[in-house]
């Protein structure tokens, strides 16, 4: 299955979502154009904000206008509102337990920027953060719908954003999944459930469509609410199930998986865990494409592992669509 | 007005050393380099309302959660309203002075220091958002300044004719963030934003010079486009003067150059070991006990 691709998703519904929302106040750290935020800064001046680059500052002032009413949304690459700036990011939002949304753009393996500029432990990071929400999106209808999501939650949302070329795999208008799974397939008599996140989720939908899977039932169920997870959700689809298959687009460390191996122990399950992501290393600068492969989170190393698990012969021939480095969807190759 | 704030911060200092007497070990420097600040900021620099805060604080309720909003020490600093300033505490290891200060200004009560430190209580040694005169969480240094800056945009926005005064140490301008803030504020032009610096030229591993580079600090103030008073921290006059000077869309920095033994010339025996006072002998502390006593005396 192909998706259709929707071209910088979060442009032009930032500028709709924040219209007649005055208290909604935009700040970036020089990435604006790059992080989709160029046209509110066109369409409103006022509730713009040029903070440099100076990411240490932005955040603890953020911080100070949340507490004064305003909902700041930090506009930069994942890594430099994570890494860069925990300490910043914990003592003077996510303690005082303030409505800053921190949109972090470039999550994992989605740049071929080189390793500075790939946010593989973000997740982990702000997974350790008391009173922190973090949301996950894995096509543009999840990208558009996380600002009604952000709605819902008082205290600071962490959101990784996708941006460019990004694929529409849930129905336009559906509402972010905060409280819930999505489920994409569901096969009666399953044994295995492959939970996906982020780019992984399409690359889940392509090798679940793979012959040699043909005749094995599974059950696919995308998380996009990584913090508060929606357990009771994931609970409801276990019975039966011995194996469960995570892909993420993060380190195995701190993620989606080991938040799942955290409740099937903790339950008491007895359910084996493969964690599929990046195993404990760091990542480099190539095309996306060429990463998920290498890295052994692709849509074929997904249909491996599931047909590992229920012995038959993975055939290792799904293409994953082809992001063109030079996208007129974004600004710079980055 | 100069008689009395002077009196006021005499009696910070006689507080501190009483609390460290009878507790055994405090930040005392930090009480006789910032006092005559203390004092002229609730004596008269700041334009706020009298105290919304308990005379006696209550416990410590808990950190802030989706069960339970933040608590602020704030209201010590008076309600809120669009003409009041706001002030912003940043190196919160000089709780116990802040406390001392607000005891001295009358929005504490006096046995209020008894929880000083203590389990369950607000006035924390290290003092945080909850605790009395305290806005933000501003142990991790330098954070307070771009808040401070933060808020002043805030208030920006909203119209507030109040100012947001802050009062930082010099140890924090080894830190980058507070650089990266003096930009943002001179950027949008927050002359609404006046920092008082308790310039001691002390920090926790001793004089300033030995640890790293600040100077030179005015100019360095200067040319992130702030405007710059450098003035003898312990001239009240000198204070007040600088707090009222026009600085025409530049955000104020007053750098208060003090001495951090100033009132207590015992103390200089301990130098360059200065940033937290405990006692090494009888004798030392019966020195220190005699001082307090003649100073509680003249009170």
């Amino acid at each position: 299955m192909t998706f259709p691709i929707v071209k910088r998703p979060h442009r032009e519904h930032l500028v709709q979502w924040m219209k007649d929302r005055s208290e909604c106040l935009v700040m970036t750290a020089d990435l604006t154009g790059s992080c989709e935020a160029d046209a509110f800064r066109e369409a409103y001046p006022e509730r713009y904000f040029s903070m440099g680059m100076a990411e240490q500052n932005m955040a603890s002032a953020a911080g100070a206008m949340a507490r004064e009413g305003f909902k700041p949304f930090l506009h930069t690459f994942a890594v430099f509102l994570t890494r860069r700036i925990y300490d910043q990011v914990a003592m003077s939002i996510a303690y005082p337990n303030v409505s800053v949304r921190l949109m972090g753009f470039l999550p994992g393996i989605t740049t071929p920027g080189g390793v500075t500029h790939q946010a593989i432990d973000d997740i982990a990071l702000m997974r350790a953060l008391p009173n922190m929400t973090i949301l996950d999106c894995a096509d543009a209808t999840q990208v558009e719908g996380v600002l009604d999501a952000t709605e819902r939650i008082p205290g600071p949302v962490y959101v990784r954003v996708l941006r460019g070329e990004v694929p529409r795999i849930f129905p336009e208008g559906r509402a972010f999944p905060l409280d819930c799974l999505t489920v994409l397939r569901r096969d009666g008599e399953a044994r295995t459930l492959l939970l996906t996140s982020s780019i992984c989720t399409e690359y889940g939908i392509l090798a679940t469509e793979a012959e040699s899977l043909a005749d094995v039932p599974l059950i696919h169920a995308n998380a996009a609410a990584i913090k508060p997870f929606p357990k009771a959700a994931l609970l409801d689809l276990l019975p039966g199930i011995t194996d469960i298959v995570v892909a993420e687009n993060h380190s195995i460390i701190g993620g989606l998986g080991s938040l799942v191996c955290e409740i099937v122990a903790t339950e008491g399950l007895g359910i084996r865990v493969h964690r599929l992501g990046l195993q404990d290393t760091f990542a480099y600068g190539a095309s996306r494409a060429y990463l998920a492969k290498h890295l052994g989170f692709d849509a074929n190393a997904i249909e491996a592992k599931l047909c590992g698990i229920h012995a038959r012969t993975a055939r290792g021939h799904i293409e994953s669509r082809h992001e063109n480095v030079h996208s007129d969807a974004k600004i710079e190759g980055l | 007005m100069i008689p009395d704030i002077q009196a006021r911060a005499n009696g910070i200092r006689r507080r501190v050393l009483r609390h460290i007497l009878d507790n055994g070990g405090g930040y005392m420097s930090q009480a006789c380099s910032s006092a005559e600040v203390l004092s002229a900021l609730y004596g008269a620099v700041l334009k706020i309302g009298t105290s919304v805060g308990q005379a006696v604080p209550l416990p410590f309720e808990g950190v802030p959660g989706p069960e339970r909003p933040a608590q602020t020490g704030a209201g010590y600093n008076g309600p809120r309203a669009a003409h009041f300033d706001r002030f912003v505490f940043s190196p919160v290891h000089y709780a116990l002075v802040l406390y001392a200060a607000l005891i001295e200004h009358g929005r504490m009560a006096e046995d209020s220091l008894a929880q000083f430190n203590v389990d369950g209580s607000r006035l924390e040694m290290i003092g945080a958002e909850h605790s009395p005169g305290h806005e933000y969480t501003a142990g991790s240094l330098a954070q307070a300044i771009s808040q401070a800056m933060g808020l002043a945009l805030a208030r920006r926005l909203r119209g507030d004719t109040g100012r947001v005064v802050v009062f930082m140490s010099d140890g924090e301008f080894e830190e980058g963030q507070t650089y990266e803030a003096l930009a943002a504020a001179a950027f949008y032009r927050l002359d609404n934003l006046l920092v008082f610096v308790d310039a001691n030229g002390f920090q926790c591993d001793g004089p300033i010079r030995d640890v790293g580079l600040i100077e030179p600090f005015g100019a360095r103030i200067e040319a992130f486009g702030c405007a710059c008073s450098e003035i003898d921290g312990h001239d009240i006059s000198a204070i007040l003067c600088a707090a009222g000077r026009p600085t025409h869309n530049k955000p104020h920095v007053v750098l208060c150059r003090t001495n951090p033994t100033q009132g207590l010339p015992l103390l200089q025996t301990r130098h360059p070991k200065l940033h937290y006072l405990r006692f090494t002998s009888d004798q030392e502390r019966a020195a220190y006990e005699r001082q307090c006593q003649a100073w509680e005396k003249e009170a």
